[in-house]
């Protein structure tokens, strides 16, 4: 069934009320004053003469009642600067004004005096000793994953296939900003903003003004687009704003326009990735040894886990018995690099689907013969070992996307095509991949996520989760799924907006992890409502379910009927974190996307004339969410394929707005067509399993072996903007 | 900062308030005028957000002076009617909605102009509204059940 947006008329009308279009009476304006340089140490803070700053609220560094750290895996981040610097624009110092253009004057008339010191961008080479910022090696984390022994395969192999891949950073461009509102209500400090992860903010609060979690209280706004940039970074903008709230005695708003929000927020984390593979003549794949490198930027934020996302799918669905990955995230001197759907599977998922069609080349194979011979099947394991058993057939799964996108006819008449036209050229371009659904190895137990589902005495069912709808469809899904279990209508369900006074802690909103592992416990939760108002027929549903519970309520006036449900590790799962041996996911969803490409030789563009992508992402739940997700993640992987440039200077991104910095419009589309197989799996409600970033996994590597069959050329990076195009073509066309 | 009288026949209705002389067009909808439902997207008339129609044309709303739009008709998403909402919800047209509310002023302009397409096509036309969710399909199926629903009515 397709359940209608339960948000969408608030959204389409625009009643929905993000943070900005929030009023609250006395409400001061934040700002934030940033370091001009990439790397040093504060000299000094030069207030200009010129202004009256009597009226200003200023925050420093001296103003942190606790620890001065943004809390993630490390606590090496600061909040405020205190006496060094390591990246452009890291914060330094705080403003409010109660008059939006006094703070831009405020914000005009300060500067950071700062004693510079060498910094680092290439986090390529050998850092020399004085590029020295953590650690013995600048190398925030660091990842083997082994299996069988792919040394002495390499040895015997008569065939070794090398190339290196190298993908560029990306710019989230949710439509709205980072923003976040601040005020003290009695001894509590409230924020209220755009943010995925409400707990998360809770926790860096907590311990940034060292007071235990009662005192403060994270509110969800509607959130208009989060990808990922709204997961760590929103604990920076909260802390800001609830500093000056607390010092100024009054709220405090901080709002960010879109330069500023492009410049200094987190990004992908740019990649290299190097591939030595042994093949036998028949194009079978004998051993894998894999060299990931991510830019990590400035501060360890989340590169670690990025890495091991990575890691995990960098060797694609690809049965292979002697693999070794290593992976290193490193420091840089970049803002510092964050989450982004997909979360370090696109780069390393590009690597090895563009080192495919290396191969087959090198072979003279067939890209899709060649990715037939290899593909996982059920029963097979992955490099942790981890069995293969979603029930898919890869093999199949393949033909049937290359039978929708017309391959085989195609290849055909684009030979033809290319042989005769003077400037244009055709190609079809094709990956076969997967995506882990849920957190990591054993995050899903360390997070315990809990979710309360209580049966009102209105007979209407509420669900309290921390899960935030940023657009994927949060309400919508969870209120259809309760609906469907108690075959009662889903516009009957309440879905609580996420305030941390309110809801449990079901984790945070990232890892395609809401719909099926949030999403299950709601499901359990309703199933134990049902057997709590059993009076003897069976676990009642539909009318009957509303009927009991409107008697319980009648016979036990007051009761707070509430079913708390927390995450339990699925028997059999089992995960090593320092091997990096055993099940990796819960489950994974696979795909295989194919691109048709014409290239115009005359301006070096690439447009992608048709696109399909065909997925197995168990139960589709709701069709025109689920398509949704799909298309849009594919049109943002295009956007990262051909035309996201960003560019840095100073380590930090120099086009930081809008109208140099190009994101896919409809006109760079066509249509997106959109197919799915449906295996129910035991991982999700119904049996669906996670489908957010999956789609981001495949136009990268998709679009560009349909570029360099349309070609004839071995195109290793991205972006590819028609400028590094016709650089890579130079003087051959 | 001076300020001066702006007179706008808002949504069908004559309204008048004081605002900051330099105030965008967007500033005093949003802040002055109280009507949040136009979004800023990027404060440079790149992404559309804030689109509105200004004496029957569509406009970023960020690149007018709110001079500029003295003794004019504007009319802002909040005066959509529910019909032409529930049909674009039904195609999954809107998914974070902070592109949304531009978007559905473009289209409300195409369905009053529709001989526009006969110019160029759909996806060309929408090209100046920039979304980051949806890959604009789901977009363009809304609009197209828009225009079809024009035609049965005309």
């Amino acid at each position: 069934m397709s359940l209608d947006r339960v948000d969408g008329l608030d959204k389409l009308s625009g009643k929905s009320a993000f943070v900005d279009d929030l009023t609250v009476p006395g409400c001061l304006f934040g700002g934030t004053i940033r370091s001009p340089v990439a790397r040093g140490r504060i000299r000094k803070i030069h207030f200009s003469t010129a202004v009256d700053w009597s009226d200003f609220v200023i925050v420093d560094h001296r103003d942190i009642p606790g620890s001065n750290e943004v809390a993630l895996i490390e606590s090496d981040q600061p909040a405020l600067a205190s006496t060094n610097v390591r990246h452009l624009h890291e914060p330094v110092l705080l403003l409010a004004h109660s008059k939006l253009h006094r703070l831009r004057e405020g914000l005009r008339s300060i500067r950071v005096e700062i004693e510079a010191a060498p910094p680092l961008f290439d986090v390529e080479a050998q850092p020399t000793k004085e590029m020295l910022q953590h650690g013995s090696d600048n190398v925030f984390k660091r990842i083997d994953i082994r299996k069988g022994d792919p040394a002495s395969v390499f040895a015997k192999a008569s065939r070794v296939i090398e190339g290196t891949y190298r993908t560029g950073s990306q710019e989230h461009v949710y439509l709205e900003t980072q923003g976040m509102i601040a005020h003290q209500e009695g001894e509590t400090l409230v924020v209220r903003g755009s943010m995925q992860c409400p707990y998360y903010i809770l926790d860096a609060l907590t311990i940034a003004f060292d007071r235990p979690k009662e005192r403060f209280r994270v509110i969800q706004c509607p959130l208009g687009g989060g990808f990922g940039g709204k997961e760590e970074y929103p604990s920076v903008v909260a802390i800001h704003a609830a500093l000056l709230a607390e010092k100024a005695g009054r709220p405090v708003k901080i709002i960010y326009d879109r330069q500023e929000d492009m410049a200094v927020t987190t990004k992908r984390h740019p990649s290299r990735v190097r591939h030595r593979t042994a093949v036998d003549d028949d194009g079978i794949i004998l051993a894998m040894e894999i060299d990931i490198l991510f830019d990590g930027g400035a501060y360890v934020t989340l590169s670690p886990v990025v890495l091991s996302r990575g890691t995990l799918h960098a060797t694609g669905p690809y049965r292979c018995d002697h693999v070794h990955v290593h992976g290193e995230a490193k420091l840089t001197n970049s803002p510092p690099y964050g989450a982004f759907r997909g979360f370090g599977a696109p780069q390393t998922l590009f690597a090895i689907e563009r080192h495919m069609d290396v191969i087959a080349r090198d072979l003279g194979l067939d890209p899709g013969e060649l990715r037939r011979r290899n593909l996982l099947c059920q029963g097979d394991t992955l490099a942790t070992g981890q069995k293969v058993q979603d029930g898919v057939d890869l093999t199949a799964l393949l033909a049937r996307g290359e039978e929708l996108a017309g391959v085989s006819l195609a290849t055909q008449e684009y030979a033809a095509f290319n042989r005769s036209h003077p400037y244009l050229r055709r190609g079809v371009g094709r990956a076969t991949f997967y995506h882990g659904a849920g957190f990591t190895g054993s995050g899903e137990t360390h997070l315990a996520s809990e979710v309360w589902v209580e049966g009102l005495a209105d007979g209407r069912v509420r669900l309290l989760t921390a899960q935030t709808d940023m657009g994927q469809g949060t309400m919508t899904i969870l209120a259809q799924i309760a609906g469907e279990t108690l075959s009662v209508d889903p516009r009957s369900i309440e879905v609580v907006t996420p305030d941390t006074s309110l809801v449990p802690n079901s984790g945070p909103t990232v890892a395609s992890r809401t719909a099926m592992v949030v999403g299950k416990l709601i499901e359990d939760g309703c199933r134990e409502l049902q057997r709590i108002l059993d009076s003897g027929s069976g676990p009642p549903s539909g009318k009957d379910f509303q009927n009991a519970l409107e008697l319980h309520h009648r016979e036990n006036p007051g009761d707070l009927l509430r079913v708390s449900r927390s995450y339990q590790t699925p028997p059999g799962q089992n995960w090593d974190e320092v091997s990096y041996q055993g099940d990796a996911y819960a489950c994974y969803s696979w795909a295989a996307h194919l691109a048709h490409v014409e290239v115009d030789l005359r301006t070096f563009q690439v447009r992608v004339t048709d696109y399909v992508a065909l997925q197995e992402v168990g139960r589709v739940l709701n069709e025109v969410l689920a398509r949704g997700q799909i298309q849009g993640g594919v049109a943002q992987g295009l956007g990262w394929t051909l035309l996201e440039e960003v560019i840095l200077e100073n380590g930090a991104m120099k086009n930081h707005q809008m109208m140099n910095y190009i994101i896919p419009g409809s006109g760079d589309l066509s249509p997106i067509r959109v197919f799915f197989e449906e295996i129910p799996s035991p991982s999700g409600p119904g049996g669906a399993k996670g489908i957010g970033e999956l789609p981001l996994d495949g136009p990268a590597p998709a679009i560009i072996n349909a570029v360099c069959h349309a070609l004839s050329a071995s195109i290793r990076e991205i972006p590819l903007t028609p400028e590094v195009l016709m650089e890579f073509l130079g003087g051959k066309e | 900062m001076s300020h001066f009288d702006l007179t706008l026949e808002l949504n069908g209705k004559k309204v008048t308030r004081k605002i900051p002389l330099r105030s965008r067009l967007l500033d005093a909808l949003r802040y002055d005028f109280g009507l949040t439902g136009t979004k800023e997207g990027c404060g440079e008339g790149e992404c559309g957000a804030c689109t509105v129609l200004l004496s029957g044309r569509p406009v970023n709303s960020c690149l007018v002076l709110a001079r500029q739009a003295e003794g004019c008709k504007v009319e802002t998403v909040e005066s959509t009617s529910t019909e032409t909402l529930r049909r674009l919800n039904a195609t999954g047209t809107s998914q974070c909605g902070a592109c949304t509310p531009g978007i559905v002023m473009t289209a409300r302009w195409l369905c009053d102009n529709p001989q526009t397409l006969d110019l160029m096509s759909l996806r060309e036309f929408m090209s100046g509204n920039l979304c980051r969710c949806t890959g604009y399909d789901g977009v363009l199926s809304g609009i197209e059940c828009l225009l079809d629903q024009e035609e049965g009515e005309s």
